[in-house]
């Protein structure tokens, strides 16, 4: 049921058509392959097929920690088949051994097998979260390129404060610089996730968190939100276009000379609920803006409006198509 | 005069809540029209309704588990259905009623189908292992059942009154704040949890107290069934666990009817400590109703493979280390919040330290299988699926213990696939092994083992074929909860997944089946022994179904494996010693306070929903009035005179005694 106030919101979250942005997008991916998905395409999001150091520790300790199980898990399932097998009742071969209740040998190997694969994983769990804490920095070459994400419903909003630009739902990074992202929400939570880069954090309102990443390689990644926020939830995906440590600045010149400015009161208008399907750009006013939607100088977003007393509200996150 | 609630709450624009809401009203309508026409009304009142008798509690909380199986059933194939087509395109579920299905998918399958299923199977079995007539409280046993139907009753209103949560089965603020789900759907979440939560609550004290306070002679702690240490550590989490919740949701209610601040964006409200307070009881509630299910596996293994289990003593001691540290590793479900590296490394290696407790109980059951004499009856194929099964599953959930692989896999389809691979696995198996294996005892019958063994099969593969798919499109970082998405690599996943839904249905179907035909069957499956798969423990003891007092006598117990000591020693000394004198047994009273304070409770509960006061008031005082006049009755007990105990407990010996110089003959 579509009430006019939800169409006139919804004609303005799509009024940014579909740029040709997204054709190239598609015409780069068909060349992108999938480690083990060959005929895949569409955004690569492979876990296994990592774009930087972050992703790429990520999956080695997520493989080497498979293998590690793996080599208790395999005869142990091997071992409750076969016994299962063996001891069939209608097996004469078998010998019944009801007795067979106790055994101080077999209780310690059994205590200890799973205890000694925890020690290893717990070692691995240690060093891991220490090496990998979102927080930690990724060393690379040039200069660090600080970013500032908010989670609006349902978008990403991208502040380069440095640059004095702002992008949504398109994230463009320089090749092996340090990505240092401040993160938070305009409203729900969120998770902030480019699946190939690594380590996804949460965004939350009046709180920052932060996030250290690289992307190695130029070429096109997605993102997405990994924490459901509502109606349009599936719709926060974004692109990653990570570009040579040269065009980068040439994206930032070419970026600000938009005529859309970021103030207060264009990200109040933003921040409303709906859907964005372009890839608008912004150069910003006021390089604070991060500090005063994380500190609720600008109080958070709204929510749906309530349009009947009957508790079935209705939100923006229709899609148009 | 009726608050928020007017015509519009009916979504007559949705037509898929619209026609179950009225398929499922016809047939509670024509069932209810049957009974009365029938004239089975009274003896429903008087032996089911107002039953004070924990093995018929027992079985109604199983069918209470067994419909809403269904329904959540229901949901999930909707979801993979939508999952299957919305690929760049909307599916046919729009984004509000999908959210809805979701969130309800979860409620339902974790509070009204896992819950009520093992706490069902708790209360048949517990007092029967330990050889006592009832549980400690039975009326407040019957008041902790019919709350837990109230609940279950609100979310089903939901369906065609109003709408349910859109937030996901927790319910996660801001999100399910005022301003962000102004709908009655998250209040239908939250008061149904906190009525059934109550019921709950009563059965864990109840069923605690039972193992505690009510065993036979001779039943010292380390000769209980490995079942009923199960229940006594699953209980025990429920009464420290359950509280956390009420106070949790309480917080979220003050939130969104009074304006309160204690999860809200604004005015110091933090989000996280309801994260981290409903975790503190989310993490317990899994080993809730996987504790449980360990202990049929015990039971399962150890009878069909005609052995005692395997290092009992270590089994006690892995389940209440299960128990304990369950208490401690909550932190895990939310590593990604960005808290230091020492948090999530401590909380990452607490939680891998459960699965050694839980690896130890798995090699225990193995060397109970080695040297035995395996039957592979239904129930034994159940616990042979979930050792297999839930190696994997434990494999994975070891894995996103350890925090930097959770910061790629958390929220991800991998991890929908890893607690579906525990809980279908685990819990769900292990309730379908219970409910093969004591079914007899219920009902006097057994079921149909062809149609039982299909099931399982069914069951089995399907469960691989739709949840593996889950695992590798998470590895491709497919997030949960999506209801539309645009990529390729994903689709291909969730097709099969659907497939594999579709198997599962088959099994479900098989299940029905099986229950039809044994029903239809019933004179030829009849059990007259009450021992029919030559089991162990004491439930085997009495006839099937037990008389309402269980046993005539308080067994004595002599060792592990009580039934089994007994059927040695009777085989050795011969059958039939000189008999023995009967006595008049009390039992307490059936009682209507159960149904009649849940009904105001659902009362109260909807009147909440929807901003009716003066129902409100009603339906408390109500329920208030039904706990005072049942505080003040004079009679709470009746007397089974003696000729009666011995005229039914001579009946079961003699049929006994019958069928073994039967036995004998041949």
């Amino acid at each position: 049921m579509l009430r006019p106030a939800h169409c006139a919101r919804l004609a303005l979250a799509v009024q940014e058509p579909f740029s040709g942005d997204r054709v190239c997008c598609r015409s780069f991916l068909a060349l992108g392959s999938v480690r083990g998905f060959p005929t895949a395409i569409g955004p690569p999001m492979n876990l296994l097929d990592p774009q930087g150091p972050v992703a790429a520790a990520n999956s080695t300790i997520l493989v080497d920690s498979v293998f590690i199980m793996l080599v208790i898990v395999v005869p142990t399932i091997i071992a409750i088949l076969a016994f299962a097998f063996w001891f069939r009742a209608s097996n004469p071969k078998a010998r019944f051994q009801p007795g067979f209740v106790y055994s101080g040998r077999v209780e310690m190997v059994v205590w200890a097998i799973p205890a000694l694969t925890v020690i290893l994983l717990g070692g691995v769990a240690w060093i891991g979260s220490h090496q990998l804490d979102p927080a930690a920095p990724v060393p690379g070459t040039g200069s660090p390129v600080r970013i500032q994400a908010v989670s609006l419903d349902w978008k990403w909003l991208f502040i380069y404060p440095d640059q004095r630009i702002a992008t949504v739902n398109a994230l463009t990074v320089p090749a092996g610089a340090e990505l240092n992202f401040q993160l938070t929400s305009s409203s729900v939570m969120n998770t902030f996730f480019i699946p190939q880069l690594g380590s996804m954090i949460y965004t939350m309102n009046g709180m920052v968190t932060r996030l250290n990443l690289r992307a190695d390689n130029e070429g096109k990644l997605q993102g997405l939100s990994a924490h459901f926020s509502g109606d349009g939830f599936p719709d926060m995906m974004f692109d990653v276009n990570v570009i040579s440590p040269l065009a980068f600045p040439d994206w930032v010149a070419n970026t600000a000379k938009t005529d859309a400015v970021l103030n207060e009161e264009s990200y109040t208008k933003l921040m409303q609920q709906g859907v964005e399907r372009g890839r608008p750009v912004y150069r910003l006013a006021d390089p604070r803006l991060f500090d005063l939607i994380a500190t609720q100088h600008i109080p958070p977003g709204p929510g749906p409006e309530f349009t009947s007393g009957a508790g079935r509200p209705h939100s923006g996150g229709h899609d148009a198509r | 005069m009726l608050g928020k609630l007017d015509w519009s709450a009916i979504p007559f624009d949705q037509p898929i809540p619209l026609i179950a809401g009225a398929v499922v009203l016809v047939a509670i309508l024509g069932v209810l029209a049957w009974v009365v026409v029938k004239g089975h009304l009274p003896y429903l009142w008087r032996e089911w309704i107002t039953s004070v008798d924990h093995k018929r509690i027992g079985v109604m909380y199983v069918l209470l588990a067994s419909v809403m199986l269904l329904r959540g059933g229901s949901d999930a194939i909707m979801m993979r259905i939508q999952q299957a087509v919305a690929y760049q395109s909307q599916g046919y579920l729009p984004p509000e009623h999908y959210n809805q299905i979701f969130s309800a998918h979860g409620t339902i399958m974790i509070f009204f189908v896992a819950m009520p299923f093992v706490i069902g199977l708790m209360n048949l079995i517990v007092p029967l292992q330990l050889g006592v007539r009832d549980v400690a409280f039975p009326t407040l046993n019957s008041v902790g059942f019919w709350l837990t139907a109230t609940g279950a009753l609100l979310v089903n209103v939901s369906l065609v009154v109003g709408e349910f949560a859109r937030t996901g089965w927790l319910a996660f603020p801001p999100l399910s704040q005022l301003s962000y789900s102004p709908g009655v759907g998250v209040d239908y979440y939250a008061w149904s949890l906190q009525i059934s939560g109550v019921g709950t609550l009563v059965a864990g004290i109840n069923l605690v107290t039972t193992v505690l306070k009510l065993r036979t002679r001779g039943m010292n702690y380390l000769r209980m069934p490995m079942f009923c240490w199960t229940t006594l550590a699953s209980n025990l989490l429920i009464v420290a666990a359950f509280p956390i919740l009420t106070a949790t949701l309480a917080m979220l209610l003050l939130d969104r009817y009074l304006g309160f601040h204690f999860f809200t964006n604004e005015a110091g409200g933090n989000v996280m400590m309801f994260m981290n307070l409903i975790w503190a009881w989310g993490h317990p509630e899994v080993y809730i109703l996987v504790l449980p299910a360990f202990g049929i596996f015990s039971e399962v293994v150890s009878t069909f493979s005609g052995k005692a289990l395997f290092g009992y003593r270590s089994m006690v001691l892995a389940t209440m280390a299960i128990c304990v540290i369950s208490f401690m590793v909550w932190l895990h479900h939310f590593f990604t919040m960005g808290a230091g590296p020492n948090v999530n490394a401590i909380f990452g290696i607490a939680s891998m330290i459960i699965a050694v407790p839980t690896g130890v109980k798995i090699y225990n059951w193995l060397f109970t299988m080695y040297g035995g004499r395996i039957r592979f009856a239904t129930p034994m194929l159940w616990a042979v699926g979930f050792m297999v099964t839930f190696i994997i599953g434990g494999l994975t959930g070891v894995l996103v213990a350890v925090p930097p692989a959770d910061f790629m896999l958390h929220n991800s389809m991998f991890l929908v696939a890893h607690f579906h691979n525990v809980i279908i696995g685990g819990v769900l198996f292990g309730a379908f092994a219970g409910f093969e294996y004591w079914f007899p005892k219920a009902f006097g019958f057994r079921l149909d083992e062809r149609w039982g063994k299909a099931a399982f099969w069914f069951t089995f593969l399907g469960f691989y074929v739709t949840f593996i798919p889950l695992y590798a499109a998470g590895m491709l970082g497919m997030t949960r909860r999506l209801q539309h998405y645009d990529v390729a690599a994903w689709r291909p996943w969730m097709l099969v997944a659907a497939a594999g839904m579709a198997v599962l249905t088959i099994g479900v179907i098989c299940q029905i089946m099986q229950l039809v035909v044994s029903i239809r069957n019933r004179e030829a499956l009849r059990d007259r022994t009450g021992d029919p798969w030559d089991g162990r423990s004491l439930e085997w003891a009495t006839s099937s179904p037990p008389p309402v007092f269980n046993f005539a006598f308080h067994p004595d117990v002599r060792g592990e494996d009580a039934y089994w000591d007994m059927k040695i020693r009777a085989q050795q000394q011969l059958l039939g010693h000189d008999l023995p004198e009967y006595h008049d047994i009390d039992m307490p009273r059936n009682s209507p306070t159960g149904f009649v304070c849940a009904f105001f409770a659902t009362i109260m509960g909807f009147a909440l929903i929807w901003h009716i006061w003066w129902m409100v008031i009603l339906g408390g005082l109500g329920a208030f009035a039904t706990f005072v006049a049942f505080a003040w009755r004079d009679h709470d007990e009746y007397v089974i005179p003696a000729a009666e105990v011995a005229r039914i407990d001579r009946a079961n010996i003699e049929e006994r005694r019958n069928l073994v110089s039967m036995a004998g003959a041949v």
